[in-house]
């Protein structure tokens, strides 16, 4: 009844085969199957957003959607983003303004306001909040990371904080 | 928690799903954006033994505007709602609306088919159907069949929809001469569900409502279409007037008690968002002065 599937994607550039359960979700496949374990897991029904990732470009929540689900699908996480360069900015932005403490969230908070930034280059605060509105941080009380993304923000358009 | 067992089978065409809920009836689960059945799966309130897959199914897809027709397939994703210029053009309040359902990754993912057919009182889609006067478009092995949106929730996560049929398009009809529309909702955070909701569509002609759908959410089993906009119909409202049908909502709604609210605070916001859509659609701030939130 319960058989594996095959399924066949693209995951930051390489080429995965593998065979698995439909139950399995996307989050748990790249962290237990690939070992990317920058993809966090916190609520598992889609509130923290701890576990964002993109596919096929958007962004979405790799609990919230199977592995077989992206079959054929080109999946991108946060040691994708990190390793390519594309938010190295934006990782020292987060540094910088102390966005993070446990770090628990950051994984999916930079791939949320990357998201944001590649819509909306110069996004005024209130933007910012409502893009991230569905990642969770328990730590920082937010006004840091929205710092962080607007700084960022703003140097990528060359205008001064 | 994780979701338990369950078979999956991608579907290849609607004629092939309807075929599989054919077989498995109650035992399968329709899985389209997965942003609803998904959380209630890994929270194992719902175990499905069959899984089938209809987001693949091209013919689902898609936005058509025809002879004052807008028709939506089910897999249209949030994220085209709201980017979509012919939704902006003759269905404006969904424009405004989707904003509010939940968080862009999630409207990245769910689809307006998955959230009407889930039926949760609280979210937006539902009341906005009603409020649009949409009607469901539903396939079965035995055909096609047409139900509007206002007889189509039938309960908390229930609906029309028998487990062997398909919710396959929703029909609205284009904006007519005159048209407005209202949507504010309270929520504990900006995505979150909402305690209580308004969505409102109108034909305003001078200074007065010519027709006004005043659709609740989040106070009761279903979107709820509220009598009381009856005496706002083709009269000068006045205050006084206003305040006889902050009275007759107050009295029709029987809003549930849950940890975000009590029943007396749903009232009490319903009245609020009734204030405020009037005051906005008619352009007198002044009738929603003295009444806040």
């Amino acid at each position: 009844m319960t058989a594996h599937v095959e399924i066949s994607l693209d995951v930051n550039g390489e080429r995965v085969d593998a065979h698995v359960l439909p139950r399995l979700n996307l989050a748990d496949f790249l962290r237990e199957h690939l070992q990317l374990t920058g993809t966090h897991v916190g609520c598992e029904h889609g509130v923290c957003g701890a576990c964002t990732v993109r596919v096929n470009g958007d962004i979405v929540r790799s609990c919230l959607m199977l592995a077989v689900q992206a079959d054929n699908a080109s999946v991108e996480t946060i040691e994708g983003l990190s390793d390519s360069g594309e938010i190295a900015d934006l990782q020292a932005a987060f540094r910088d303004r102390n966005a993070l403490q446990c770090g628990f969230c950051t994984p999916g908070m930079l791939m949320a306001a990357q998201d944001l930034l590649r819509q909306c280059p110069a996004p005024d605060r209130e933007q910012i909040r409502e893009h991230l509105s569905g990642n969770y941080c328990r730590c920082t009380g937010y006004q840091a990371i929205i710092d962080a993304v607007e700084t960022t923000a703003r140097a990528r358009v060359g205008t001064k904080p | 928690m994780k979701a338990s067992a369950f078979s999956y089978a991608r579907a290849t065409s609607v004629v092939n799903a309807l075929e599989l809920l054919a077989v498995h009836g109650d035992d399968a689960k329709v899985l389209s954006g997965g942003q609803s059945l998904m959380p209630a799966m890994n929270l194992r309130l719902i175990s499905p033994e069959l899984i089938v897959d209809i987001g693949g199914i091209a013919e689902l897809k898609g936005i058509a505007v025809r002879d004052d027709v807008l028709t939506i397939g089910a897999l249209t994703r949030h994220v085209d709602l709201q980017r979509s210029p012919e939704i902006a053009t003759h269905a404006p309040l969904l424009t405004e609306a989707i904003a509010h359902v939940a968080h862009p990754a999630i409207r990245n993912k769910g689809t307006i088919g998955g959230s009407l057919a889930h039926a949760d009182p609280a979210s937006e889609l539902p009341a906005c159907m009603v409020a649009l006067d949409a009607t469901i478009v539903i396939r079965g092995q035995s055909g096609e069949r047409r139900v509007p949106a206002r007889d189509f929730f039938t309960g908390i996560y229930e609906t029309a929809l028998s487990p062997d049929e398909l919710l396959t398009a929703v029909e609205l009809p284009v904006a007519r001469k005159n048209s407005a529309h209202f949507f504010c909702e309270f929520a504990r955070r900006h995505g979150d569900y909402a305690i209580v909701g308004a969505a409102v569509q109108a034909i305003v002609e001078g200074d007065r409502f010519a027709d006004l759908r005043l659709v609740f959410f989040a106070v009761g089993d279903r979107p709820v279409l509220a009598g009381a906009a009856s005496k706002l119909i083709n009269v000068a409202v006045t205050p006084e007037i206003l305040s006889d049908a902050s009275a007759a909502l107050e009295e029709e709604l029987d809003p549930p008690e849950d940890q975000q609210a009590t029943p007396s605070m749903r009232r009490h916001l319903a009245k609020v968002l009734l204030s405020r859509c009037v005051a906005t659609l008619l352009g007198r701030p002044g009738l929603a002065a003295g009444v806040s939130a």
